[in-house]
């Protein structure tokens, strides 16, 4: 892959968010992949360090269900959302072990009703090749300010 | 015009039992009364001692809306101090924890402090000398707060100088403290992380409600733990295993006749739990090695009796929550009338498998985050609450399932797992605390 595809990708993923395509955006994740929001400032452990966020496709899949629920009071009105991206750092072409390393530096605005909130910080991409398609082995989202009371935060950032 | 302020008898009357007047939840002046009355007369949740390892350990909290600064001292003691410059006021920390090395030292004026509270030095005092300093406050260092009990790790403070005592105030409730504890084979937990944040646009006390009210899980959570019950139905033969998370949302959808048979628990001063004889929390997996160990530091019955004690949530009046089988404390922090900080901890149980950590880590963000779906669905719930009652159709919230007439106040019970007396329970108290020494007050002033 080159680095273009690769940062063509990470701007697909967005898109796929801001335009709410939920199930073309869960299927660029691997069956193994994972979201990770960290609660710590270079956090090292997901398992036995706090976090926001650290699902698998199982428990994604949930959140994207649930966004469609009839039931979902939270979701009335519904949630929209916005990524603003500085161009993707790529810092691996996975020459090593297989794996695509980029990072991109982030404001991203969610909405619902009349309320707007933003969160920035940085979205870190792991990303292997199957079968000449990308997929998202591990997306992680460091907040510039991840230790702050925040309301709900209801989308994918 | 203030219609509560030094008038008890008006206060009271919103708590009619069966029924609280909306003016708990929305009225300004009542919340400026929990803060100067409540808060102070209760013992409030202040930190744990596992945040104080060190000598010069220090955490910053509140009390109400007061600023508060928990303290090690260099002999191994801990002190609750008023977090302000007895100068000019200015908090002496900032942070939310830290070590202070040897002595505070205000960034102002550079007053210096000893970790337990007493002044150690002012530059240039002369300039104090024959002024009468002596016989100012401000001599006498950061003000202490005296009535302080550290009860298994878990630090508790009364900012009043009278009320009642740690032992009367909490009594019997303590055993769901006790019950966490226990859970260490070592019999210690402690705090090695940071909180779960979480900003709520709604009263303090909605979150109080919820923490018993077992009538929602199964109608507000069915987006969240009912989507993940039809996933994993759909998904489940993927899997040779159930996985942890799937165990702790599915049981959120457990039917009224579970939580009504699992019974609720209510002590005097408020205090009360949900999961008597059954919890949410009673069918998770064990843990590979636990069982051993806790057999080996209690002995057999013992070790069975400590993890067959499956209690749900147990609210400790006012505002705080702890789940003794997943190993967390909830603190629901007042910042005004509509807003209040919730902060979620996870304590580690020393000496038990990290499997257990990471368990009570995936339950804290699973609901007390603010990316938890089933948190969405609870602080949608407050939020409407709190913009509906603004209604003047009808100023009461309706407290009556499972009520009867008469029931008693401040003693212990068990009873249905659906009633709402934890929920009365928490007002018989919040009446007696907000009104304790009010009158007092409005002879002083007459």
């Amino acid at each position: 892959m080159s680095p273009e595809q690769l940062i063509d990708f990470v701007y697909e993923e967005a898109a796929t968010l801001d335009e709410m395509r939920w199930e073309d955006w869960l299927a660029l994740f691997h069956q193994d992949g994972l979201y990770w929001m960290p609660l710590e400032w270079q956090q090292q452990d997901p398992v036995l360090q706090p976090s926001l966020m650290y699902e698998d496709q199982l428990l994604l899949t949930v959140r994207v269900e649930r966004l469609s629920g009839e039931r979902t009071f939270s979701q009335k009105p519904k949630s929209r959302c916005h990524h603003l991206m500085q161009r993707p750092r790529v810092l691996s072409l996975g020459q090593e072990d297989g794996i695509y390393r980029l990072r991109t530096s982030f404001i991203y605005t969610e909405t619902r009703g009349d309320n707007l909130e933003r969160y920035s910080g940085w979205v870190s991409h792991e990303l292997v090749e199957v079968e000449g398609a990308l997929k998202i082995m591990l997306k992680r989202v460091d907040l510039i300010n991840f230790d702050a009371p925040f309301g709900n935060l209801q989308l994918f950032i | 015009m203030e219609r509560y302020r030094g008038n008890p008898r008006a206060v009271e009357n919103l708590v009619q039992g069966h029924a609280v007047h909306r003016d708990v939840y929305v009225d300004r002046e009542i919340f400026d009364l929990e803060m100067e009355q409540l808060f102070p007369n209760s013992w409030v949740y202040v930190g744990h001692e596992s945040q104080l390892k060190n000598p010069g350990d220090y955490i910053t909290c509140k009390i109400g809306h007061q600023p508060i600064l928990v303290s090690r001292h260099k002999n191994g003691t801990i002190h609750v101090l008023h977090n302000r410059c007895p100068h000019k006021g200015v908090k002496i920390a900032s942070e939310p924890c830290g070590n202070t090395g040897k002595f505070f030292r205000c960034p102002y004026h550079a007053w210096s402090f000893k970790t337990d509270g007493s002044l150690l030095a002012i530059p240039l005092k002369k300039g104090y000398e024959g002024t009468g300093f002596e016989a100012d406050k401000a001599s006498k260092g950061l003000p202490r707060v005296e009535n302080v009990q550290i009860y298994r790790g878990f630090i508790f403070a009364r900012l009043s100088d009278t009320g009642l005592s740690f032992e009367e105030y909490f009594g019997d409730s303590l055993s769901t403290i006790d019950n966490m504890v226990d859970r260490s084979p070592q019999g210690e937990v402690e705090i090695i992380a940071a909180p779960i944040r979480y900003m709520h646009t709604c009263n303090w006390k909605m979150l109080v409600d919820n923490q018993t009210d077992t009538c929602h899980p199964m109608v507000a959570h069915e987006s969240s733990a009912g989507t993940a019950v039809s996933v994993w139905e759909r998904e489940k033969h993927r899997f040779t295993e159930t996985p942890m998370a799937v165990q702790l949302y599915a049981p959120f959808m457990s039917p009224y006749e579970f939580y009504e048979g699992a019974g609720i628990r209510v002590w005097p001063n408020g205090h009360g739990h949900s999961g008597v004889s059954g919890s949410i929390h009673q069918d998770y997996d064990d843990v590979e090695g636990y069982l051993d160990m806790m057999v080996e530091a209690y002995g057999e019955t013992r070790a069975r009796e400590i993890l067959g004690d499956i209690r749900h949530n147990t609210l400790y009046f006012p505002n705080v929550m702890v789940k003794g089988p997943v190993g967390i404390l909830r603190n629901f922090i007042p910042i005004a009338v509509d807003k209040t900080l919730v902060e979620s901890w996870a304590f580690r149980l020393v000496g038990a498998p990290d499997k257990i950590y990471e368990r009570a880590l995936m339950y804290n963000r699973f609901i007390n985050a603010p990316t938890s779906i089933v948190g969405h669905d609870d602080l949608e719930m407050y939020e409407r609450a709190q913009e509906g009652l603004l209604s003047d159709a009808n100023e009461w919230i309706n407290l009556r399932r499972l009520y009867e007439e008469g029931e008693p106040e401040d003693v212990t019970e068990v009873v249905n797992g659906t009633s709402e007396r934890q929920m009365r329970n928490t007002f018989y108290a919040w009446r007696k605390f907000m009104v304790q020494g009010m009158d007092q007050k409005v002879e002083a002033s007459a």
